[in-house]
């Protein structure tokens, strides 16, 4: 069984064996290679399997930036933290705000934009923005026999053939390992706010964030976070008068609210969000949950309220629960999935049911016929 | 455009297949006779015709599955259809295959106002799934021209965008789920009103696979809550360059309109003529529309009216209220209308970036000369999907061929700046040859092995997207029955 070979980074960190500086150069690698390769750009998103470590980091710079067409295309290896300077440099941004997973992992590499994509990994602003395969213009990526295919390209609108660019992202190198990848980028907002609604429970939030997303007022931001004083925090973002008033308008519709306009404030609560930060350094299992909002609440008796922490205005729940604890046999039917972002142990990804499981093993078979990246990582 | 051979084998047995279809449909839900099969010879590419050897038109996911399992068992190529809108022929059939049309199944299942979606049957069209909730103020994003009459099931096959993509994204940021039937008639269900996959995105390829990995008979669609309000303001320039290096300027300082649309000179002299929108006659025209409280729109109008003055436009003339706003539409929107009553036209579809536009509409003006035809440019320039109009004469002999050469010149261009030979009509048969101009043999090879695993038989949509040649090996060898 698959789960036998995952094991987390900290239990076992193999030296890297291959680093290629080119696509061509990991092509060939792929091509020969014979047993289980471990992909991974800085190995900082949760578990790596057994095998030989293979790792973008080498295949590293941004090949293009445009910013009056809001694109960006980088080598996968190139550091998240590389790409967000240069946008910055031009008041732009990822819009999907890239979750930073050390914090949970605790890992130390550093996170690549092609592990970005991998694993699809969006922040807060997915709520309005849109996730990491929203903003995917195109990839280029080594198939398991060696193959360089490129899908998509640079381009805001593109209808054609087959959308492969979405389908490698969130496949974590199972089909491919990425070594390209093309963005759309978004400009920096001037203005930020959040309105602070404190002292409500996880229901009283979740009934706060449907009325807020009924609304026309561009929330970008619906998180919850548990403490002393559990508080739902609202953002609004564009130019300062218009995050006036909708902070405004808010309010007319929710109540009264602690407005925080602060930049570097918002800057490091929603960085907070973004990364779990409240669940992080406890004890226990971290289970990322994408939940149908108003069912939310079914889930909310499986773990204290200490223990939650609620974005994407109730469409993610982020739970910590005892080593060991399988979330997914608490689910029933609710519509959603449950991810293990940090534990061991246990199968990391929700199961599939036939057919779709017969149809990914069936895709990994023609993607990947020699079992060989990330084998059985999302068997 | 060269279409596959109808197999004999699969014409000789129409009578049986006619006959086990009709004992798993109501009478009415199967159509034979030539006289009725001709409504769907074609759907919105007109200058290609084949009446198919039937049609069915199923109102259960239940009655798509009987179908397809026949049609599976009989090795019969299925080709799904919408509304026919498509002006790629995506939906055109060969003599030797049953169209399945999703027509008849186009209710609302269910709206969530709390979750902000709704389920519906996918073939209700694009309209009126926002006619379901437009009165408690919500709206479906993606609005492509055709929204009055194509189907969700379309939209989805095609990954349809529309103007006020640019903003709200195009069909695959707005779908959370379907309900589809594989060609052997397995039913899946996929994604629902939670965000993002569990596992691979099949959401993602599906969307765009132009009906070729299975019928989607229902799709769960993210729904918005209506923006205050919306005004366009409309800018004239006297240069291709000018107006490109605006859209260029307003995109960089950090205004999102929900839409930038383009019209060259010729658009502008038909629309004129015809709508009398009252443009002014320039090199260039832009439409661009915000989004938001009326304060917030004078804000972003502001900012854009700084940048437009910066560029020295001949005209700029802004919307103050809903009449004037129409008025600044009303030529747009019926520019496609307009070109139609002078000529024939083919409509193209390529994107370039953005940074691009000024180059390949002046290198598009050189090749229609070349070709000695017209063409005239209205698009979404915001995103850099370009429609250029070629002007044919169809009663003249060689014209159309000689339009089709220009096209596939003008896509080529487009591919050649870093764009792409489709930004939200899809590739059909319409470019389906030009395929390898953007793809390399590997990069088509990836993509058929995924509808290898959907439909290892390439009995759905089978002579679509992918060059003929491409695919014969597979279309052939791989239907044992056949």
């Amino acid at each position: 069984m698959s789960q036998r070979r995952v094991a987390s980074f900290k239990d076992r960190r193999p030296d890297p064996v291959l680093a290629p500086t080119t696509e061509q150069e990991m092509a060939n690698a792929i091509a020969l290679a014979q047993t289980p390769l471990s992909i991974r750009g800085g190995g900082t998103r949760g578990a790596l399997v057994d095998g030989d470590a293979l790792t973008t980091a080498n295949l590293s710079g941004i090949t293009l930036y445009e910013p009056g067409a809001l694109t960006i295309v980088a080598k996968a290896g190139t550091p998240v933290a590389e790409i967000e300077a240069a946008l910055a440099a031009e008041n732009q941004m990822l819009a999907f705000e890239p979750m930073d997973c050390r914090t949970l992992t605790g890992a130390d590499g550093e996170p690549t934009i092609g592990g970005v994509v991998a694993t699809n990994a969006s922040g807060p602003r997915r709520v309005q923005a849109g996730a990491c395969r929203d903003f995917l213009l195109g990839v280029r990526f080594v198939d398991g026999m060696g193959n360089v295919i490129k899908n998509g390209g640079r381009v805001m609108k593109n209808v054609t053939g087959y959308d492969l660019a979405r389908l490698m992202c969130g496949a974590r190198g199972t089909l491919g390992v990425l070594s390209e990848v093309s963005l759309k980028v978004l400009p920096k907002p001037e203005h930020t706010a959040t309105l602070i609604y404190e002292g409500i429970d996880r229901i009283a939030a979740i009934q706060l964030f449907t009325k807020a997303m009924q609304s026309p007022f561009d929330v970008s931001g619906a998180a919850w976070v548990a403490g002393d004083r559990p508080a739902a925090y609202l953002r609004l973002e564009g130019f300062e008068t218009s995050v006036q008033y909708r902070a405004q308008a808010l309010t007319d519709i929710l109540g009264p609210a602690q407005i925080e306009g602060d930049r570097a404030t918002n800057t490091s609560l929603w960085q907070s969000v973004s990364t779990a930060a409240p669940l992080a350094d406890r004890d226990g299992d971290v289970w990322s949950v994408s939940i149908k909002p108003t069912d939310s609440g079914q889930l909310m008796g499986v773990v204290a309220e200490e223990n939650t922490l609620i974005d994407w205005a109730g469409g993610r729940l982020w739970m910590l629960l005892p080593k060991g604890t399988d979330l997914r046999a608490k689910m029933n039917a609710v519509d959603g999935f449950a991810t293990l972002v940090k534990g061991n142990g246990l199968q990391q990804f929700h199961p599939e049911t036939d057919p779709l499981a017969k149809m990914a093993a069936a895709l990994r078979q023609k993607f990947d016929p020699k079992g060989i990246l990330n084998p059985g990582l999302m068997d | 455009m060269e279409m596959p051979v109808p197999s004999p084998k699969v014409l000789a047995k129409k009578a049986r297949v006619v006959s086990r279809l009709s004992q798993i449909l109501p009478r009415d839900a199967v159509i034979s006779t030539p006289e009725e099969t001709r409504a769907y010879e074609c759907d919105g590419l007109t200058a290609y015709t084949c009446p198919p050897l039937c049609v069915v038109l199923p109102s259960t996911t239940e009655e798509v599955s009987e179908v397809l399992k026949i049609c599976h068992a009989e090795s019969v190529p299925v080709v799904p259809r919408g509304s026919g809108t498509s002006l790629a022929g995506g939906a055109l059939p060969t003599a030797d295959s049953v169209v399945l049309g999703v027509a008849k199944m186009n209710d609302v299942l269910d709206v969530d106002y709390d979750n902000r979606t709704i389920k519906v049957q996918t073939g209700r069209t694009n309209l009126s799934v926002t006619g379901a909730v437009e009165d408690d103020g919500f709206f479906y994003a993606p609005d492509p021209s055709s929204q009055l009459a194509c189907a969700i099931a379309g939209n989805i096959a095609m990954n349809s965008g529309g103007a006020h993509c640019l903003k709200y994204g195009v069909t695959t940021n707005n779908l959370l789920g379907v309900k589809m039937v594989l060609m052997d008639g397995t039913v899946v269900d996929i994604g629902g009103a939670h965000m993002d996959a569990a596992q691979y995105d099949w959401l993602g390829v599906i969307c765009g696979s132009e009906g070729q990995l299975g019928i989607v008979t229902e799709a769960t669609l993210r729904i918005l809550p209506k923006p205050e309000g919306a005004r366009p303001i409309l800018i004239g320039y006297d240069s291709a360059e000018v107006a490109g290096q605006c859209v260029s300027d307003i995109i960089k300082a950090g205004v999102l309109p929900v839409a930038i649309e383009y019209m060259d000179r010729k658009v502008i002299e038909v629309v004129e003529k015809h709508a009398n929108a009252g443009y002014p006659q320039c090199q260039a025209l832009l439409i661009v529309e915000v989004e938001g409280s009326p304060a917030e729109i004078d804000d972003q109008l502001g900012v854009i009216k700084q940048i437009a003055h910066k560029h020295h436009p001949v005209e700029l003339r802004e919307a103050k209220d809903a009449g004037e706003a129409a008025r600044i539409w009303l030529g747009r929107k019926s520019a496609f209308g307009a070109m139609g009553q002078i000529n024939d036209y083919m409509c193209l579809d390529g994107t370039v970036p953005v940074s691009e536009l000024p180059y390949v509409l002046k290198r598009t003006g050189e090749l229609a000369d070349q070709f000695g035809l017209e063409v005239g440019n209205v698009f979404h320039a915001g995103d850099g999907n370009m429609h250029p109009l070629i002007l044919f004469d169809a009663n003249k002999p060689g014209d159309l061929e000689t339009c089709e050469a220009l096209g596939a010149e003008i896509l080529k261009l487009c591919v050649e700046v870093g764009g792409c030979l489709s930004g939200e009509h899809g590739v059909g048969i319409e470019k389906r040859d030009l395929m390898d101009v953007q793809f390399a043999p590997a990069d088509l090879e990836a993509q058929m092995s995924v509808k290898d695993v959907f439909d290892p038989a390439w009995l759905l949509n089978p002579a679509k997207v992918f060059p003929l040649d491409v695919t014969a090996s597979r279309r052939v060898l791989q239907r044992p029955a056949a």
